[in-house]
Order: C-alpha cells, then structure tokens, then sequence
C-alpha cells in the first residue's frame, strides 16, 4: 500500500505540514493498539485540507500529534522545517468541545491568548473587539459561555484561534456538534474567512458532504491500523456556493469520498468487491 | 425552562434573560411565606409541648433570658469567645489545605506522600483528638483552635484536590495551544476550574468547625458558647440552654449563607443542569 502522498499542487518540499513516517501506538490491556501507522502527509501553503474517516481511524490523534499536544511513538510532524514537539503560535487548534472558558467572558476568553502573549489591556481589546465583530458575537462580548447557543460557543472558539494570529488552523471536527442549519451557516463563514486572509487549513470532520465542500483535499482514513486510505483532490473552484453542492461534480466527488469512507473502496469500483476491505 | 429554550431566547434576544423575572418573583415570595409560616407554626409546636408539661422552658421564657444575656453582655462575650476561635482556626485550616491540595492535584509524586496521611487522619474526629491535644498543648486557647484547625483543613485539602484532578483536560489543552505554559495554566485555567470545588469544601470545613468549637467548649472551656451551656447544665438552667442553642443554630447559618453568596458569586459561571 502506498503510504507517502506528496502534495499535488506544490513539492513536497515547499510543504507546510509534513508528516513525516508517523506511528500512534496506545497499550490497551497489554495488546499494542496502533491508532496511527506509519502515516505521511504533505500539506501545502494555504492549502485547506479535510482528514474523514470512521471512528478509531486516529484523524483526532493525527491533529493532536499536528498541534504538539501528543508525541509520536515514531515518525514526526515538521511544520515550516521545524520538528514539532509541543504547540505553537503558528497553529490555532479549535475543538469539537469549544473548549471556552466557563468562567470568561466572550471577550475574556478571545483576550486569553492576547495576554499570553503579552500585549497591553488597550491592545488585546481592540484586537479581541475585531475577532469578535468577525464572528458577529459582538452584542455578546461581556456574555459568558453558558449564556451562548453552541453555534455561538463555536463561532467564540474560532474568534478565539484566529486572535493569536495562527497561519495554521487545525480544527477537530468543530461543527461536529451543531445542527444541520448552523453547521452549513458556520462552513460558509469559514470558508469566506478563508479566502479574504490565505491560511492553512486542516479540518478533521466524520461529514463526507463537509470534507468536499470545504477542502482542496480529502484526506480519507482507515482504521485498525489507522492510517491514510486515499486522498481525492477536489477540483471545484473557490468560493463555494450553495448550488455547487447540488452540481453532479460535486456528487460524483460526495460518492467517491462516501465509497472510500464507508466502504474502504477506491475510484468508481462502488458497488464492486472492496479491494482492502479492514473493517 | 428547558436549556435550548433558554439558548434560543439568548439566540434571539440582545439582552439574554434567563427566566421570566415575575414568574421568578412570584414563587419566590411564596416560598418566603411558606418559610416563615414554617417557623411560627415550629414556635407553636414548642409552647405547645412546654404546656402539655414537658420538662422544657417555653418560648417567652427562652425570650426573657434571651433579653437579660444580651442586656448584661454575656451573650455578646461568649459569641466573640466562640467566633474567635471558629474564625482563627478555620482561617488557617483553609489557609494550609488549598495549597495542600493543590501540590496533592498537581504533583502526583506529593499526591502519593501526602494522600496516606490526609485519608487517615480525615477518618478520626477532631473531637477525639481532644484528650490528645490537652496533654500536650495545656486547656489554653491552642488546643481548640486546633482541633478547630483540623476539621477545616480536612474537609478543605480533599475538595480542593478534588477540584484541580477534575479539571477538564480540554480547556489545559486550550490553554497550552494559546501559549499558556505550566505556571500560566495553574494559574488562569486550574485555580478558577476548581474554585467552586474550594468553595465546597471551605462550606463544609466551616460547618465541621463550627460543630467543633462548640464541642470543644463543652469538654475544657471556661467561656464561649459551648461552655455557657455545660455550666447551665450543672445548674439546671434549661433557657440559658435554649438561648445558646439558638444562637449557635443561627451563627452557624449565617456563616453558611455568607459562604453560599460568596460561593454564587464567584462561580455563577457554572452551567447548571
């Protein structure tokens, strides 16, 4: 099986992200589980890339190991030619679980990383302001998080990361937990965020329609040895609109990506005997 | 109100309300006359039994005794005897077992030295350390706000740990990938994650002192409340008794109320469910 998947639109060696050879093992009542095997991944500036695959297939702890939260067992992540080995300014992570907070205000909690980092009370604010404004949380500064829908906490979150003034941006399944509506609302602002100021994007979600309407590139992921199954380029010029997701491209992709998730088969062998059938 | 209720008024409206404010105000005073109503009917209860013949003093007795305690300021002197104590050894208690837990939360390798200690000595009562502690320490002031010491520290140092090992390991990570590091986290992320589980444990520790000082006053005390009432014993001084009781039943709620609003304002960030 193929394993190294340079990037398709620049050299490897202008990448971004490299994952370089990456193993994930956990002991799990004394039998070796390995949540990531020998995985490689290039991912180029400004690219946006979705990671889907079914659960246990390691795509959370791929973005842990990418944000410096976990260390490999082998292998490693280099980000800008640097070996990554804890997190970083450069990258903005935004998590499934808003991670907010609770006892911060809206503006409090995008502050946060702004006084890390060590700038005044007048600047932090009126950065966070800005951020803030971007999300459209602004009537909701001085609200605390449980005074916040989920969408909202999320869009918090995001004002949050983009603060800091990340050029990476990981996201674990982020809109993961919001309803259809929100979700597609969220993705649209993602997207125009995205393309007003250029970032690297990694998008780990389990939402087939998702990972091909935002991405560059799907990333699809097996379990039990996780590791990359296939990447599908998507082809689909930016900005997206609604009725792209409605074009006949846009479905031939959907099912592509569906039949590799899903059914661990490539190209349009769907319906045909899976060739690395692990599940 | 059901929470996504709640979330989609806060979604709609500029001014998040919680709850309707008069549906709120109304079962509010409603409560409050049932609480009062509660009590008078509690006082009833009592002359009742007084007059039935019961060898209790009635109210109005209690009440004229009440008036010539605190007219002549032996209420007063015992109250400030007793809080003193309660106040001197619950501050140090507190003082000693928040940062206790917290090395106990942080660092495991203090966590496994202190932890044998802390959970055996949790399990004998301040009270019975007494004889102990009057041997050593002479029936001055030291050896009650010492027991008084290790009611509080006790009940504190287990919510306190508690608290900082049962912080959400999302929001260290939120930190961390926001530039946080170690002393950054502790002090921004898990000092406020665990103070509603200090505040908890101060709750506790203080009524743990309270029930403490009282007791210590009985055995080897000549003033505070608690002794008040183990000289009106030899007397047979039922309302003196009662006066102490009271007094002691309602400082102790007083306490318990100022630590309940200091607690809702601290951490009225919490979702409740």
């Amino acid at each position: 099986m193929i394993t190294t998947y340079p990037a398709s639109t620049e050299a490897a060696d202008a990448a971004r992200i490299s994952v370089q050879g990456v193993t994930k093992t956990y002991n799990l009542a004394g039998k070796e589980f390995f949540a990531l095997d020998n995985v490689s991944l290039d991912v180029a500036d400004n690219e946006f890339i979705t990671v889907v695959g079914p659960s246990g297939c390691g795509k959370s702890t791929l973005m842990n190991v990418l944000a410096g939260l976990d260390k490999p067992t082998s292998g490693q992540a280099v980000v800008d030619g640097k070996v990554v080995s804890g997190p970083g300014p450069e990258r903005g992570v935004i998590f499934q679980q808003y991670a907010l907070f609770p006892w911060l205000t809206v503006r409090k909690n995008v502050e946060f990383g702004l006084k890390t980092a060590g700038l005044g009370a007048k600047e932090r604010r009126e950065k966070a302001e800005h951020f803030i404004e971007m999300v459209g949380l602004s009537q909701f500064a001085d609200a605390l998080p449980k005074m916040l829908s989920g969408g909202m906490k999320q869009r918090c979150a995001i004002a949050r990361a983009y603060a800091v003034d990340p050029t990476i941006l990981l996201m674990d399944e982020p809109f993961g937990a919001l309803d259809a509506l929100t979700r597609v609302k969220l993705q649209e602002q993602l997207l125009d965020t995205w393309s007003q100021e250029k970032r690297t994007v990694v998008f780990i979600t389990h939402d087939v329609d998702e990972a091909v309407y935002l991405a560059n590139r799907v990333v699809v992921m097996a379990a039990r040895p996780g590791r990359i199954f296939d990447i599908i380029d998507v082809d689909l010029p930016y900005p997206r609109t609604e009725e792209m997701r409605l074009s006949p491209e846009f479905t031939a992709l959907r099912n592509r990506v569906w039949h590799a998730v899903y059914h661990q088969t490539t190209g349009a062998a769907a319906g045909s005997m899976p060739s690395t059938l692990t599940a | 109100m059901t929470d996504t209720a709640t979330r989609a008024m806060a979604a709609q409206s500029t001014t998040p309300a919680r709850k309707a404010p008069k549906v709120r105000a109304k079962n509010h005073t409603l409560m409050l006359v049932l609480n009062v109503a509660s009590v008078i009917a509690g006082i009833l209860i009592w002359w009742g039994f007084s007059l039935a013949g019961f060898r209790i003093p009635a109210p109005v007795e209690v009440a004229e005794r009440a008036v010539t305690v605190i007219g002549d300021g032996t209420l007063a002197t015992d109250l400030a005897a007793s809080l003193t104590r309660v106040l001197i050894g619950f501050a140090l208690g507190t003082l000693v077992a928040i940062p206790v837990g917290f090395l106990m939360g942080w660092y495991p390798v203090a966590r496994a030295l202190i932890e044998p200690w802390v959970q055996f000595f949790r399990t004998i009562p301040p009270l019975a350390i007494i004889p102990l502690v009057i041997v050593l320490l002479g029936i001055g002031e030291e050896p009650k706000i010492f027991v008084i010491f290790l009611a509080a520290f006790f009940a504190c140092v287990i919510s306190t740990f508690q608290g900082v090992i049962s912080v959400d390991r999302t929001l260290i990570n939120a930190a961390r990938v926001l530039g946080s590091k170690d002393g950054g986290i502790f002090i921004r992320v898990v000092v406020p994650a665990s103070t509603p589980f200090i505040l908890v444990g101060m709750r506790v520790g203080l009524g743990a002192s309270w029930a403490t000082v009282v007791a210590a006053e009985l055995i080897a005390a000549q003033n505070g409340l608690g002794a008040r009432m183990q000289q009106a014993q030899i007397f047979y001084d039922l309302p003196t008794i009662f006066v102490n009781l009271i007094a002691i039943g309602i400082l102790g709620l007083l306490m318990d109320r100022i630590l309940l609003f200091t607690e809702n304002k601290l951490t009225g960030w919490q979702e409740r469910r």
